[in-house]
C-alpha cells in the first residue's frame, strides 16, 4: 500500500531530530541522573522507526547506510573493550576509572570510562532493535 | 594475573564480536573460531593449574568487595566443567565445517556458538545467583537462535515450544531469586550460604529448594519436566544437538549441584529424598524411551535423560563418595555425549536416514567408525576400564552404603538399559544385513570423523587415567562437601 | 502495600497462564510478556517497599529503599525485552513457514519430515 501522507511526513522529519536530541540528552544524563545507554538507544531506534512509518525502508536505508548487525557488533566491542581494559592495568575485570577535568565550554566535568561502556550499550540497543524490526518488516 | 577466571568467558565473547564483523567471509570465520576455541581451552588449562596450586580463585568484578559486587569464583568443579565445555566446543566447531551447511555458516552460526560458550562458561564460573540467571539467559538466547538457525519446518515448530518452556522457567528463576533475596538480603552465593546456615531448617528454605529444583530441572531435564527435551533436541542438526546434549542439560545439573550443596543442605531428609525419588523416575523414564525408539537421534537423546537421572541420584545421596562419583560422571558424560552425537551425525549422514530399521551394513564401508562407536557405547554404559565406570561405581557404592538400595539398583539396571539400547543401535546400523543396496561408493568422512574420534579418545584416556584425574576430582568434592571452604575463599574471612 | 503488590502480581500471573494456555501463538507471546511483568513486580516487592525515601542518598540516610531489586528488575526487563523480541521473530517466521498460528496444528512428531 502506497501512502502519501504529507502532514505525517513533514512532522516526522522535524520530530525525528527532537527525539534524537532528547535521546542524546538522556544518554549523557544517565551519568548521574535517570537515563543512560539503554533508554537512549531505545529512543533513538524509536525515532528511526518513526521515519520507517512515515517513509519506507528504502528511504530510511539511504539515510542510514549502516548495517545494523554491524552496529551491534561495534557496540559490543566498545562494551567488552572497556571492561577488558582493566586486564591491561591488572585490576579486577570491569573496574572503571574516572576523574574530573576542567574543559573549555563545559567547565568542571567528570569523565568516566563507564561512559564508553554505555556508548556500547547505546549502539547495541539501536542495532538489535532495528535488526528485529527490519526482520519482521522486510518481508511484507 | 588476578583476572585469570574471567579468561574462559572473555575469550569467546571477544571472538564472537570479532566473528560478527567477519560475517562476509566464511573462511575467516572458521579460522577465528578454531583459534578462539583453542585459546579458550588453553586459558581453562591455565586457570586449572592455578586452582590446583593456589586453591579457589575469585575475581571481584569492578573492584566491589565480595558480598556487594558480582564475584566470579573458579573452584575445581567450575574449572573442570569449563575445561570440558571448551574442549567440546572446539571439537564441535571443527566438525561443523563440513556438516553445518553454508547457509547456516553465513548466518552467524560461529559467533552464536561462541556466545553459547560464553553463557555456559559463565554459568559454571559465576558466584552470584542473579549473575547465574544472566549467564543462563545468554546461553538460552544463543540456544534459541541455534535451534532455529536454518529455518526448516521442524526446527521452527519445535523452537516455539523450546522458547516457551524456557521463558517460563526463567520467570520462575527470577521469582526464586527474589524470594531468596527477601530471606537473606544477599545475592552472593557464598554470603547466601552463610546467611541460610544462620536461618537453619526453615520451611520457607525448603519451599525455595523445590522452586530452584523446578527451575533447574526444567533446563536439566529431570523426570516430570523433561517432556520438551526429546522433541526440541531432535530438530537441529548433529553438531548443534551435540552442543545442546553435552552442555545445556549439564548446566542445569551443575546448578542443582551447586545450590543443593551450598544452600539447601540443612533439611536433607525432605529435599534430598525428593531428589532421589525424581532421580529414579528420571532413569526409568529415560530407559523406557531409549529402549522404545527406533530413531538414532531419539535413542541418544533419551540416553541424556538417563544420565541426568544418574547424576541426580549422586547428588541426592550427598556423601563424599557419591559427590566424587557425580563429578567424575558429569565430566565423563559431557565428553561422551558430545562424541556420541557427533558419531550419530556421521551415521545419519552416511545412511541418509535416522531410522535404524532402514540402516544396516555400514561396518563394511566404515569399519573404523563402527568400532569407534562401539567403544563410545561401552564407555557410555560404564564398562571398565572406560570412563563411565568409575563414576557409576562410586555413585552405586555410596548409594548402598547410605542405605539407598532401590536407587542404587535402579542405577545399575539403567546401565543395562543404556548398554542394550546403544549396542542394539550398533547392531542395527553397522552389523545387520542392509535391506536395500548399500551405496557402492564410500564418502570421505575424515573431516567429520577426526573431531568425533578425538572426543572418544579423550573419554578413553579419562577412563584409563582415572588415577591422574582423581586428586582433581577430590579437590572439587572437598569444596562441595565443606561449604565453608567455598565461603571463606569468596568472602576472604 | 506489599500485600496489594502480591495480589497484583498474582493477577498478572493468572492472566498470563490463561493466555499461555490458549491456542493462538500471539496470545501465548502476550502471555509471556505478562508473566515477566508479574515477575518484575514480585521482585520489586521482595526487596521491601519502604515509602518516602529515595535509594541511598548519602551515608547516613535514616530510611531508604533498597536499590538492589531495582537494578535486578532493570536487568530482567532488558533480558525479557530481548527474549520477547526473539520469540516474536521466531513466531513470525513460523507463521510464514507453517502457514498457521494455531498450536494444535504445530504438534508435529507424527510426520517427522
Amino acid at each position: 500500500m502506497k501512502t502519501n501522507d504529507v502532514i505525517f511526513q513533514t512532522v516526522a522529519k522535524i520530530v525525528f531530530f527532537m527525539i534524537i536530541f532528547f535521546a542524546i540528552h538522556l544518554f549523557f544524563a544517565g551519568h548521574y541522573y535517570p537515563g543512560g545507554g539503554f533508554v537512549g538507544g531505545l529512543l533513538t531506534s524509536g525515532a528511526i522507526v518513526l521515519l520507517l512509518l512515515a517513509f519506507d525502508m528504502k528511504t530510511v536505508r539511504r539515510g542510514f547506510p549502516v548495517d545494523f548487525k554491524w552496529l551491534t557488533a561495534l557496540g559490543l566491542l566498545f562494551s567488552v573493550g572497556t571492561a577488558a581494559g582493566s586486564l591491561i592495568f591488572n585490576v579486577p575485570f570491569f573496574t572503571h576509572a574516572y576523574d574530573y577535568f576542567q574543559l573549555p565550554l563545559f567547565g568542571k566535568t567528570s569523565l568516566h570510562t563507564a561512559m564508553l561502556f554505555d556508548l556500547g550499550v547505546y549502539l547495541v540497543v539501536i542495532g538489535v532493535t532495528m535488526t528485529i524490526i527490519q526482520t519482521i518488516g522486510e518481508s511484507e | 594475573m588476578i583476572n585469570a577466571p574471567i579468561l574462559p568467558i572473555l575469550i569467546p565473547l571477544v571472538a564472537a564480536v570479532v566473528l560478527m564483523f567477519l560475517s562476509k567471509s566464511v573462511k575467516a570465520q572458521r579460522i577465528v573460531s578454531v583459534a578462539a576455541s583453542a585459546a579458550t581451552v588453553i586459558a581453562a588449562l591455565f586457570v586449572l593449574k592455578k586452582v590446583r596450586e593456589n586453591g579457589i580463585q575469585t575475581v571481584d568484578m569492578g573492584s566491589w568487595p565480595a558480598p556487594f559486587g558480582i564475584t566470579l569464583v573458579s573452584d575445581m568443579l567450575s574449572i573442570l566443567l569449563v575445561l570440558t565445555a571448551s574442549i567440546i566446543t572446539l571439537c564441535v566447531v571443527v566438525y561443523s565445517f563440513r556438516s553445518i551447511g553454508s547457509g547456516r555458516e553465513a548466518f552467524y552460526y560461529y559467533p552464536i556458538v561462541q556466545f553459547l560458550l560464553v553463557g555456559v562458561n559463565g554459568s559454571f564460573t559465576t558466584g552470584d545467583i542473579f549473575n547465574l540467571f544472566v549467564f543462563f539467559e545468554i546461553m538460552l538466547m544463543s540456544s534459541y537462535v541455534l535451534i532455529v538457525i536454518g529455518g526448516t519446518k521442524v526446527q521452527l515448530r519445535e523452537s516455539i515450544k523450546y522458547v516457551l518452556v524456557n521463558v517460563i522457567s526463567s520467570a520462575l528463576f527470577v521469582i526464586a531469586v527474589g524470594y531468596l533475596y527477601s530471606m537473606t538480603g544477599s545475592l552472593n552465593m557464598a554470603h547466601i550460604s552463610s546467611r541460610l546456615a544462620e536461618i537453619g531448617a526453615d520451611p520457607l528454605v525448603t519451599v525455595l529448594a523445590i522452586l530452584f529444583l523446578i527451575v533447574f530441572g526444567l533446563k536439566g531435564g529431570i523426570f516430570p519436566l523433561y517432556f520438551w527435551l526429546p522433541g526440541s533436541y531432535s530438530a537441529p542438526p548433529a553438531p548443534i544437538l551435540a552442543l545442546f546434549g553435552a552442555l545445556l542439560t549439564k548446566v542445569g545439573i551443575y546448578a542443582i549441584m551447586r545450590t543443593y550443596t551450598l544452600f539447601f543442605y540443612h533439611d536433607q531428609a525432605f529435599t534430598h529424598d525428593i531428589l532421589a525419588l525424581l532421580a529414579m523416575l528420571t532413569m526409568i523414564a529415560g530407559s523406557i524411551g531409549a529402549l522404545a525408539y527406533k530413531d538414532v537421534k531419539q535413542i541418544l537423546i533419551y540416553n541424556i535423560i538417563i544420565a541426568v537421572g544418574v547424576l541426580l541420584f549422586g547428588i541426592a545421596v550427598m556423601t563424599e563418595e557419591s559427590m566424587a562419583g557425580t563429578v567424575f560422571y558429569l565430566v565423563h558424560d559431557m565428553i561422551i555425549k558430545a562424541g556420541l552425537f557427533l558419531l550419530g551425525g556421521i551415521m545419519i549422514y552416511a545412511a541418509g536416514t535416522s531410522n535404524m530399521t532402514k540402516m544396516g551394513g555400514l561396518i563394511r564401508l566404515y569399519p573404523v567408525l563402527g568400532w569407534t562407536f562401539l567403544v563410545a557405547s561401552f564407555a557410555l554404559a560404564g564398562i571398565p576400564p572406560l570412563s563411565g565406570f568409575t563414576g557409576k561405581l562410586l555413585i552405586v557404592r555410596a548409594g548402598f552404603e547410605s542405605g539407598e538400595y532401590v536407587g542404587a539398583i535402579v542405577v545399575l539396571l539403567s546401565s543395562l538399559a543404556v548398554l542394550y539400547s546403544v549396542v542394539n543401535l550398533f547392531m542395527a546400523v553397522f552389523w545387520k544385513t542392509p535391506e536395500g543396496e548399500l551405496p557402492k561408493k564410500k564418502t570421505q568422512m575424515a573431516s567429520l570423523f577426526i573431531p568425533s574420534a578425538a572426543l572418544v579418545v579423550l573419554s578413553v584416556l579419562y577412563g584409563v587415567g582415572t588415577e591422574a584425574v582423581y586428586p582433581y576430582v577430590m579437590q572439587a568434592v572437598d569444596a562441595l562437601i565443606h561449604p565453608e571452604i567455598y565461603i571463606d575463599a569468596v568472602l576472604k574471612e | 502495600m506489599e500485600i496489594l503488590m502480591c495480589i497484583v502480581a498474582g493477577l498478572l500471573f493468572a492472566a498470563a497462564v490463561y493466555l499461555m494456555l490458549s491456542k493462538s501463538l500471539l496470545r501465548i507471546i502476550i502471555g509471556t510478556g505478562l508473566l515477566s511483568h508479574g515477575t518484575h513486580l514480585m521482585l520489586l516487592t521482595m526487596g521491601g517497599l519502604k515509602t518516602g525515601a529515595v535509594p541511598v542518598l548519602g551515608e547516613n540516610a535514616a530510611s531508604y529503599t533498597d536499590p538492589i531489586p531495582q537494578a535486578l528488575i532493570l536487568t530482567a526487563i532488558v533480558i525479557s525485552f530481548g527474549v520477547t523480541a526473539v520469540f516474536l521473530v521466531i513466531a513470525y517466521r513460523a507463521y510464514q513457514e507453517l502457514g498457521t498460528d494455531n498450536m494444535d496444528q504445530m504438534r508435529g512428531m507424527e510426520t517427522d519430515d
